[in-house]
């Protein structure tokens, strides 16, 4: 999950670059960078209408584009937002909240601690395991929909918030496991032995050496986690009832046969993807940094 | 302090391979004992069973009066430093140095103290905020070191410690290494694949091959009286010189006599390697070492036991001090397999050059006022208080104190 910046200038060696080649390479870059910037404006723009939408009342919206926004900015209101607060939209928001957080928290957790056992504790049939565990990374979360169903109904959890983050968590695991278990692997086996040597117990290897190290993969699994979780319609529309139905489930019973509640639809969606952005460069730092460097020669 | 022993120690891995078997050492309280072998000789996993990182499949490791076979690492009370050093990359040096300690529950004054002293020792004291990717690779092997030190050990276990680190580094801190060992006076195990180290450092060195030990002794005793070719050719450097020859005696006296040369065997020989004389008028193996030769010219006259060989320089390698003179001898190379395990130590690398015909290749170290150039004819002298003999088909030095009894 590290990226590395690629050169900007490479020279060939030896050969001292005149001014006309140094312009050229500085022209060079600038041509990559607006495009890469054009790129980026291109792809907000969709989010950026969303926002705009979710700001202007509903005649405004069913008369007029989004952008006219930029020509009179004086349509903007924050009335979509406050109706929003007082609809039963917010307890769906914290629902997403209550699923997510436990449900991305606990397959870290849990995955990190099978994959240090996979990776560095030697026990029977460690790889034979490590395979099924794979295996099952490509078994369809919608084969186990009805036997799960019904094990929610003999132990009578059916229908909360509970049933749904277990799913999520039973389902996200191989994955997790997978990969951070690969990451782990990683780590340069003396690193743990001379922890084992400064007398660590093997909990306390996993919590202060090998999980601190593990930190950009972490991070990319909850970003994953997070992101799967949070925008998942399957599970809530089986397992969720009503009162504790997640965002996503809340915005489709927003859909409507004949038109939209675009007052109700645009403020819902643009609150259920702000979380995860934020989320996102929260996190960012740790894809690029590379933890383990000094770490060993 | 304690001291280390090793009784019939085995280490057998998943697939019959026996990477150590039956080791016997005694390596004493404050002892500097290193381990030294080719790749593959089983002197790290001889390291890691002490250090309890490997299991141990027969045999019993006692340290002080501990039987610590079973025993984790952690209850053992020793302190390993590892060839990449393995620092935790994501703690400062001075939470590298404390960790140990801290999780001994040790009390923090205790653990700045100590913390301190090391610094001290080592000269870590202003990079100990920085994390070890701001350190230089000698700067991370002091910590490693500091690492070690700052738990106070039974004993200190290093892999290697040195190799990660440029030539001249090496040097300066093979001398630290020495000095703290005078320091500290801990009982230190030390594993390395490079003679000149475990020359310079041991107290005593134990030479490994193919998990067997072949010889324990202090490093001139190793240069001087080799046990087998084995030995002979892995200590020193430039190797042992060998060839077969011929063991006569006649009217001038006991003598070798190979590619058209005769040395006079001195009859303090025969006295010194009792079994000797059993070999006379039979073949036997001949070793004589680079530096027993030196140059008629910048000899001074004549020595005592010195006898004259001419020879034709090949190749000479000037070092300043002394001049290594490459030259060949009418003789086949020695194909004993425990002489060519020595010289191709581990490495990929060929060592010999590609001599024409069945000519052996010898090295001659002579004094650097010789100014021998490569093609001359030079006249060489020998001591020939100095030869070793080995057995043809053993390849066990004849006459040594470990062989009589075999």
């Amino acid at each position: 999950m590290t990226t590395v910046a690629a050169e900007p200038r490479q020279q060939a060696a030896g050969i001292e670059r005149g001014l006309a080649g140094r312009l050229l390479d500085r022209i060079g870059g600038g041509v990559v960078q607006v495009f890469l910037v054009l790129v980026a404006v291109f792809w907000l723009v969709p989010t950026l209408g969303l926002l705009v939408v979710s700001m202007r009342d509903d005649t405004a919206n069913n008369s007029s584009g989004w952008w006219t926004f930029f020509t009179k900015p004086a349509q903007i209101t924050f009335e979509n937002y406050s109706n929003l607060l007082t609809s039963g939209f917010t307890s769906s928001f914290w629902n997403t909240i209550l699923i997510t957080v436990p449900a991305t928290l606990l397959i870290i957790f849990i995955a990190a601690m099978a994959a240090y056992a996979f990776a560095w504790i030697e026990f029977p049939g460690r790889d034979t395991v490590f395979l099924l565990v794979i295996a099952l990374l490509v078994v369809p979360i919608q084969i186990a929909l009805i036997p799960i169903a019904k094990l929610y109904g003999t132990f009578g959890i059916f229908g909360s918030i509970v049933s749904v983050v277990l799913f999520h968590v039973a389902f996200g695991l191989p994955f997790a496991i997978f990969l951070l278990r690969n990451f782990f692997v990683g780590i340069p086996r003396e690193l743990l032995e001379a922890a084992r040597m400064d007398g660590a117990p093997e909990w306390r290897i996993f919590a202060t050496v090998v999980f601190p190290l593990a930190k950009p993969a972490v991070a990319s699994l909850g970003i994953f986690q997070f992101l799967w979780v949070w925008n998942d319609l399957l599970v809530a529309l089986v397992f969720a009832d009503t009162q504790n139905q997640p965002m996503t489930k809340a915005l489709q019973s927003q859909m409507r046969q004949f038109g939209t509640n675009v007052d109700i639809l645009a403020p819902g969606a643009f609150l259920s993807l702000i979380i995860p952005l934020v989320l996102f460069f929260a996190f960012q730092r740790y894809f690029v940094q590379g933890l383990l460097a000094g770490s060993v020669k | 302090m304690a001291s280390i022993v090793l009784n019939k120690v085995d280490k057998i891995y998943a697939g019959g391979v026996k990477a150590v078997n039956g080791l016997d050492l005694e390596i004493r309280d404050g002892e500097f004992m290193v381990l030294v072998g080719p790749s593959g000789c089983g002197k790290s996993t001889a390291l890691r069973m002490i250090a309890g990182l490997e299991d141990i499949s027969g045999g019993e490791i006692l340290i002080g009066d501990r039987v610590v076979n079973h025993l984790p690492p952690k209850d053992r009370d020793i302190a390993m430093v590892f060839q990449n050093y393995a620092l935790y990359p994501h703690m400062t040096v001075e939470e590298n140095l404390a960790f140990g300690l801290k999780l001994r529950k040790m009390s923090k004054p205790e653990i700045q103290k100590r913390v301190g002293e090391a610094a001290r020792m080592l000269g870590l004291e202003q990079y100990l905020k920085r994390k070890p990717a701001a350190l230089s690779g000698g700067q991370r092997q002091r910590v490693a070191m500091g690492r070690a030190i700052v738990r106070e050990p039974q004993a200190f276990l290093m892999d290697e410690p040195l190799s990660n680190l440029d030539a001249k580094l090496r040097v300066s801190m093979r001398a630290s290494l020495n000095q703290l060992h005078e320091n500290l006076g801990v009982t230190t195990v030390y594993v390395t694949h490079d003679q000149v180290e475990a020359m310079t450092l041991g107290d005593r060195v134990c030479v490994l091959r193919d998990g067997v030990l072949q010889q324990v002794d202090t490093p001139q005793n190793l240069f001087d009286n080799p046990v087998n070719l084995f030995v002979a050719g892995f200590m020193g450097s430039p190797a042992m010189n060998v060839t077969y020859a011929d063991l006569i005696r006649d009217n001038g006296g006991a003598a070798v006599v190979f590619a058209g040369y005769r040395l006079p065997v001195p009859d303090s020989t025969f006295a010194e390697k009792p079994g000797l004389d059993r070999y006379l008028g039979k073949k036997i193996i001949l070793g004589i070492r680079p530096s027993d030769f030196e140059d008629s010219r910048a000899a001074h006259g004549s020595i005592g036991g010195w006898v004259r060989v001419p020879v034709r320089a090949n190749v000479t390698e000037e070092l300043g001090s002394e001049i290594n003179v490459l030259f060949t001898i009418d003789a086949p190379p020695v194909e004993h397999k425990d002489a060519m395990a020595a010289q191709h130590d581990g490495d990929e690398e060929e060592t010999s050059l590609p001599l024409g015909g069945n000519k052996s290749l010898w090295t001659a170290r002579v004094n650097a006022r010789s100014h021998v150039r490569p093609g001359q004819e030079v006249e060489l002298v020998v001591d020939t208080h100095n030869l070793h003999f080995f057995d043809v088909d053993s390849g066990l030095s004849i006459g040594h104190e470990a062989n009589i009894s075999r």
